[in-house]
């Protein structure tokens, strides 16, 4: 994508014998929130930190409004940054820390005071600039770090993990709270992260990465109704999996504990009498019967957990075992452990799994 | 401990109150051996000192040994004490944050890091008597410096009026102790500098020497001033290391307490306290403000 | 940051002269002895020195002495401060931090003035009194080092929740302090102690105005009246202060990590 606003091109990174990003690819639109989204020690935080200029690439390019940046240093980038440890300036008050690149870039003093005024009102603290970072909770500093990455105009904003070292109450407001101030300003952003409900609740589009590869790039409601790998399958969301054997590939037949199910789509590359994995997220499996669910699969409620709003009820069907989620009625008490069930699933839901 | 009203419980708590009260003296058994050593060797003996600075012999409360340290001599043994703590406090600090500095951010292999810190923590403690006897036979009129250089070199650094048995010796032979000292306190605050500031600053577009200017130096700051005031102690106090390299030459306030304990120069008994008191005032003062500025970097290091 | 790099190694490289050179020059004077070959007749000499012998075996038994002073002082204390009596905290780090401000000589002759012939507890009236003052000054000197040890050693194994886990299972105050505090605390008494030892063995002030014939008076007295023979001493001193401190960092190794502690 030539006119994508941060385009990563085919970046590589070794650490002497061991490649930690391999052949990464991927273009930025002009104002969009893209997350990389992985378990620890994907690569995610090598490619920003690879975008930021903390580190150069083995090979590839970084191109940043058409601009090749790859060989510029960090502070010439023009790029905003914010730390999963805050990092703000333990000797600068909130207003200092927030104007410290206006300082450094030499706005003169008025325009830089009114820039840092209205950064604070944007986040929301406006009576806190002269308190020092030690006398604020983590939430407030995050709030600050961002305010001091947006206050300079940046071109590009990337965040690395920033609200792991948060409490979870906090975690989900300073989130939304980022994505509105993102919107408002239209900055083109990266956002890092190993929590799933995160990516998936403010980004314009995910990218999963795993082994230094991006598995998967699409939307949130991509990502997850249509894993393209099982790795994405299985680390966004839960997942059921339902071991079979395939009976008749061209009809799309597979038998499943003691019931055969019929797939909507012929199993082109199976021969009969081989295994298959088949994934289901616990949301499309129901109890009773319902208009869309043809397929259905008989055992026994071997736990049930009250969640609140939500009841995890795991069934026991043989050789295969399913979670599934069910709202809370207050008027209908929770089934018991050890009454027969029969579970009920659309056929098209169904992931076939690649092995 | 919440009430427990049920009935079954108050049968217990009778006992415990009981066991409760006999435990207390065992807990201050155990620290008294503690408060009681400290108290009979360390304060009343400083105490007694103190009192006796402000006594004449007849046991009557006066400032005259006070006034009396204002003598020429005793001035000038406290001025050279200050001058030689303070050079190689400030010396040793500078010397000190550099090798810190180099070791924990200059990119050196790990191996430097623990060496520098294993050696330093072996040679803030080589202080006395051999420190004068090893910076003898380094730089003094037969030392291996002295003859290399004049050898290889044909550099008499004798002629230049260098003397081991100098002030300026005295200072460079305190550095030996004063430079690990330093390295050893300040490793920890440069440790402290987390790597995120300074890659903050730089996507903020900082240079080096910004962020050195506007962030590092006004953080490092109280703990660098603090600890070159614990330095110009350490070397207020010290006295073997000058008793063995210059004598009595360098008229330092230590010596001349020394000499006054073993042999009364001063011919007045209550002078020698208020030398003393005088020595106390000066370190616990330089270690006060220490505290303080210790204490003011902590808190914004949180 | 190539640059940076080259200013440290420089750096480094300066140090390592200024701190190496002094010992190269001592170890090359010490065998100057005999004339025109290098040669270690100097440390024939003072090994084979009967005041060396005494002196030396003087300062070491009263090292030892002095640790058993000190552990019986500090490692009490520093066991029920930190499971009892947290409010006496401040209070003890003052007192372990005074001998660091109270110079050695200062403390001496508080010594001398108090507990003189006259006094109610003369000490300086028999020689064995004046070794027990010696003693105590040395155990004085030694308490910040030596309490800091013990209390790091005792916050690392957390004891209150040791102690607390151990009575919950029934187990005696006893056997609580045999085989608990007692084994994992060993390891920062020794580091206590070999401190202790390295300070006693080199130190002059205490031990020359209280008229005791230990190792830093018998150096200075050296120094005063011989060439080569210091030379060779402070080789030795060098060495076995060297020494202490490589036990201590070996010791470290072996002491109890915590759990839940990162660094």
């Amino acid at each position: 994508m030539a006119d994508a606003f941060l385009n990563i091109q085919s970046v590589k990174k070794d650490y002497g014998a061991t490649t930690v990003v391999q052949d990464f690819n991927l273009g930025v639109e002009a104002g969009e929130f893209v997350s990389f989204l992985g378990p620890s020690g994907c690569g995610k935080t090598t490619v920003l930190r690879i975008v930021a200029g903390f580190e150069t690439p083995s090979a590839g390019a970084i191109m940043v409004g058409g601009r090749d940046v790859t060989n510029l240093k960090p502070n010439q980038r023009n790029i905003g940054m914010v730390f999963q440890a805050y990092a703000l300036f333990p000797n600068l008050t909130v207003a200092q820390n927030i104007g410290f690149g206006l300082k450094v870039a030499g706005v003169p003093k008025a325009e830089a005071n009114a820039r840092v005024a209205e950064m604070l009102d944007i986040i929301r603290l406006p009576e806190f600039g002269g308190r020092y970072p030690y006398q604020l909770s983590g939430g407030q500093q995050q709030r600050v770090a961002l305010a001091r990455a947006l206050a300079p105009k940046p071109k590009l904003l990337l965040l690395d993990e920033p609200l792991s070292a948060l409490d979870a109450k906090v975690r989900v407001s300073l989130r939304e709270e980022i994505r509105s101030i993102q919107k408002k300003l239209g900055i083109t952003t990266v956002f890092v992260t190993h929590d799933q409900e995160e990516a998936l609740s403010i980004s314009d589009r995910i990218v999963v990465m795993y082994g230094g590869k991006a598995e998967q790039i699409g939307t949130p409601f991509e990502i997850y109704n249509r894993p393209a790998t099982r790795f994405v399958a299985n680390f966004v969301g839960t997942l059921n999996v339902l071991e079979g054997t395939v009976t008749d590939a061209a009809a799309g037949k597979v038998r499943v504990g003691e019931s055969e199910i019929v797939l909507k789509q012929p199993l082109s590359d199976a021969k009969a009498g081989a295994t298959l994995s088949l994934a289901l997220r616990p949301e499309a499996i129901s109890l009773g019967r319902r208009p869309g669910h043809d397929s259905s699969l008989s055992g026994l409620i071997s736990d049930v957990s009250f969640l609140g709003s939500v009841i995890r009820i795991r069934v026991d069907l043989g050789k295969n075992a399913i979670s599934l989620d069910t709202f809370n009625s207050p008027a209908t008490p929770p089934p018991t452990v050890g009454d027969k069930a029969v579970v009920n699933f659309a056929a098209s839901d169904l992931l076939v799994l690649a092995v | 401990m919440t009430d427990i009203s049920a009935s079954d419980f108050s049968r217990q708590s009778a006992p415990r109150v009981e066991a409760r009260r006999t435990r207390l003296p065992t807990q201050w058994l155990g620290v008294a051996p503690f408060f009681i050593f400290a108290l009979m060797f360390l304060i009343l003996p400083t105490a007694y000192l103190v009192l006796g600075a402000f006594q004449n012999d007849r046991g009557e409360f006066t400032m005259e040994n006070i006034a009396a340290l204002s003598q020429p001599s005793i001035l000038a043994a406290y001025w050279i004490s200050i001058k030689v703590s303070v050079a190689s406090a400030i010396l040793g600090a500078l010397a000190g944050l550099a090798i810190a500095i180099a070791i924990v951010r200059g990119g050196l292999p790990g191996w430097v890091r623990s060496a520098t810190m294993t050696f330093s923590g072996v040679a803030s403690n080589f202080a006395g008597v051999p420190l004068a006897f090893a910076f003898l036979a380094t730089l003094g009129r037969l030392g291996l410096v002295t003859v290399l250089l004049n050898s290889v070199f044909g550099f008499n650094i004798y002629s230049t009026g260098f003397n081991i048995l100098s002030f300026w010796g005295l200072t460079l032979t305190y550095l030996y102790f004063q430079i690990p000292l330093m390295v050893v306190i300040i490793t920890p605050a440069i440790d402290g500098l987390k790597r995120e500031w300074g890659e903050a600053a730089a996507t903020l577009g900082a240079t080096q020497f910004q962020y050195w200017r506007m962030v590092v130096i006004p953080v490092i700051w109280p703990s660098f001033l603090g600890t070159v005031i614990l330095l110009f102690a350490n070397a207020f106090g010290a006295i073997a290391t000058a008793y063995a390299l210059t004598g009595s030459s360098l008229n330092i306030v230590p010596i001349l307490l020394y000499a006054q304990i073993r042999g009364d120069v001063l011919h007045n008994p209550h002078l020698g306290y208020a030398l003393a008191f005088g020595m106390i005032f000066i370190t616990g003062l330089a270690n006060v403000v220490y505290i303080w500025f210790r204490m003011r970097s902590e808190r914004w290091l949180k | 940051m190539k640059a940076g790099r080259t200013w440290a190694w420089l750096t480094f490289a300066a140090g390592t002269a200024y701190f190496f050179i002094p010992l190269i020059a001592t170890l090359e004077f010490s065998m100057r002895m005999r004339r025109g070959i290098y040669s270690f007749d100097a440390y024939q000499v003072v090994l084979g020195d009967v005041r060396f012998q005494q002196t030396f075996g003087y300062s070491v038994l009263v090292s030892i002495f002095t640790i058993l002073l000190g552990v019986l002082i500090v490692v009490p204390a520093a066991y029920w401060i930190r499971l009892k009596m947290p409010y006496l905290r401040p209070v003890v780090e003052f007192i372990t931090l005074l001998p660091l401000i109270i110079p050695a000589i200062v403390i001496v002759f508080g010594y001398i003035r108090m507990y003189g012939s006259n006094s109610p507890l003369p000490f300086l009236a028999t020689a064995r009194g004046t070794d027990l003052l010696l003693i105590i000054g040395y155990a004085t000197l030694a308490l910040p080092y030596m309490y800091r040890a013990v209390d790091t050693g005792l916050r690392t194994i957390d004891v209150r929740t040791l102690t607390e886990a151990a009575q919950i299972l029934g187990a005696g105050w006893a056997t609580i302090i045999a085989r608990i505090i007692l084994p994992n605390v060993l390891i920062a008494v020794l580091s206590g102690a070999f401190l202790t030892f390295a300070i006693v063995i080199g130190e002059f002030t205490m031990a020359s105005l209280l008229n005791r014939p230990a190792f830093g008076p018998y150096l200075q007295n050296i120094g005063a009246n011989r060439a080569y023979e210091p030379a060779a001493l402070a080789v030795i001193a060098f060495a076995i202060t060297w020494g202490c401190m490589s036990v201590i960092q070996v010791l470290s190794r072996f002491a109890p990590k915590s759990a839940n502690q990162p660094n």
